[in-house]
């Protein structure tokens, strides 16, 4: 895909002003890294980042029926996240496939869904292909909003300098309305993708550049650098948090991806539910593990796992050296057989196979604030 | 930006660098590669005793994000692999072109490889800006 073909963020112009590296990514030109992936994923766990993650997709539910609609096409109980509450659900088909896995924002008078950014049309779609018999309205905003993310221990010593209400008092999974640097409307989140606490930001994209710029200005004393998805990626992989395309597809059901606790059967009914009873009831084949490496090598995503006897046996998921642990790791799905801890496998890297053994997930426990 | 690219050097279009002195030749990476790479933490290479083709895969190198393959720009058989940057892999990006370089080999005779100067890989990196 060419450059002139992907989508760009109100921040853009900042991430090539800072000399970040931009690539291709679901269909957006986004920043890779600013300083080095390490120093990022570094400065996120010791003091705090800044992510500029516009790419994600916003979507209001609104109208009567926009609980009993979410019910219908989620996995998780909608209704058990309450006013200013956030948490996380899954889309799943009728097959028990994953569509996408989403976050849901209760904003009293309607909920707010975020959605992956390569998944914006399809999950638009799928929610109005689903809508027929509800009164809901649903307004995609992805185009109009900005989203940043600011995370790590000192997440919240530089947001309370910077916000009119009390940041400190919002609870893990609580969203607020409020204003940053006084002008900013926003709505202020404690949630993120990192392992450590921290906070996502939205706003309108006018107010994107100003928001990126003046984080950036009073972090500084804190140690807060700017960071891109190369960042990102390994801080999440660390905490084990799934990653659509990979933990997650439609080709890979709830149970497998260890996200069961998702799924939430006893709600009653929703799009998925009969088939993943029936999943849940047999068990499954295969499931997603954590592993580390035991011989020199690197796993990355679409690696061939093979049993110790040479037999094919799944497949990396995502796999890179963890920049906390110091350790070359991996997440993969692998039949339930090779499943426990200690059990070990190979990992085909350059058609060698490479010894792994299965660890405790997460690698990196999240440092959320409860 | 701007990246070094000394002249008495040749190099390829997958950005190996080669020093070639007699029948023998230093192989590395550029700097512009070892900067797009990023933090460089793993370095895989074949065996001394290798006797390769042009462009055939040397080895590989891992930063945190990626592996790439590794092209030897010219025929010939490994004689040496630089037995340091595999224990500290960051000689790369520090210094790709003296401390970091990454196998000496034997040039077979007749070698062949589409080897570029200084001067026309540094065209070939500002065409690869547009």
């Amino acid at each position: 895909m060419g450059a002139e073909t992907l989508a760009r963020t109100p921040l853009y112009g900042r991430h090539v002003a800072l000399g970040a590296r931009m690539v291709p990514f679901g269909g957006w030109e986004m920043p890779v890294q600013y300083s080095g992936i390490v120093d990022e994923h570094h400065a996120v766990r010791k003091a705090a980042g800044l992510f500029d993650i516009s790419h994600m997709g916003e979507v209001y539910v609104g109208g009567r029926d926009a609980l009993a609609f979410l019910q219908h096409i989620c996995t998780q109980d909608v209704a058990t996240i309450g006013p200013g509450q956030a948490n996380y659900s899954l889309l799943c088909y009728p097959s028990g496939g994953i569509v996408d896995d989403i976050f849901i924002y209760n904003l009293v008078d309607e909920y707010l869904v975020v959605v992956n950014a390569s998944n914006i049309a399809k999950d638009v779609a799928w929610m109005r292909q689903n809508a027929e018999g509800f009164e809901v309205t649903i307004d995609d905003a992805s185009a109009r909003m900005a989203m940043l993310a600011l995370q790590g221990p000192l997440a919240e010593a530089i947001l309370t300098e910077a916000a009119d209400v009390d940041v400190v008092a919002l609870p893990f999974h609580a969203v607020t309305r409020g204003a940053l640097f006084e002008n900013i409307p926003a709505l202020i989140a404690r949630t993120g993708y990192t392992g450590e606490d921290g906070f996502e930001l939205f706003v309108g994209n006018g107010y994107a550049e100003s928001l990126w710029d003046q984080l950036l200005l009073i972090g500084a004393e804190h140690g807060l650098k700017p960071c891109g998805l190369g960042a990102r990626d390994s801080l999440r992989f660390e905490a084990c948090l799934a990653l659509y395309g990979h933990e997650i597809a439609d080709t890979i059901n709830p149970y497998e991806a260890k996200l069961g606790w998702v799924v939430k059967l006893a709600k009653g009914d929703f799009v998925g539910a009969e088939a993943l009873r029936q999943i849940k009831a047999q068990g499954v084949a295969r499931k997603l593990v954590g592993f580390e490496m035991v011989g020199r090598g690197i796993a990355r995503g679409e690696y061939e796992i093979r049993s110790v006897d040479g037999a094919p046996a799944g497949l990396v998921t995502t796999g890179m050296p963890a920049p906390t642990l110091g350790k070359n790791l991996g997440l993969g799905l692998v039949p339930a057989a090779l499943s426990a801890e200690g059990s070990e496998f190979d990992v085909v890297v350059r058609e060698k196979p490479i010894r792994a053994r299965v660890v405790k997930t997460p690698f990196y426990r999240p440092q959320y604030k409860k | 930006m701007s990246f070094k690219i000394p002249a008495d050097l040749q190099y390829t279009k997958s950005h190996e660098w080669i020093r070639i002195e007699g029948d023998e030749a230093l192989v590395g990476i550029t700097d512009y590669a070892q900067n797009t790479l990023g933090d460089v933490v793993f370095v895989d290479l074949k065996e001394v005793g290798t006797t390769l083709a042009a462009e055939d895969t040397f080895g590989a190198i891992e930063s945190v994000k990626a592996a790439s393959d590794l092209f030897l720009p010219v025929d010939g058989e490994i004689i040496a692999v630089n037995s340091e940057v595999v224990d500290e892999p960051e000689l790369i990006n520090s210094d790709p072109y003296s401390d970091g370089w990454l196998v000496k080999i034997r040039l077979s005779a007749g070698s062949v490889g589409a080897l570029m100067s200084a001067d026309a890989y540094q065209k070939y990196l500002d065409s690869l800006d547009h």
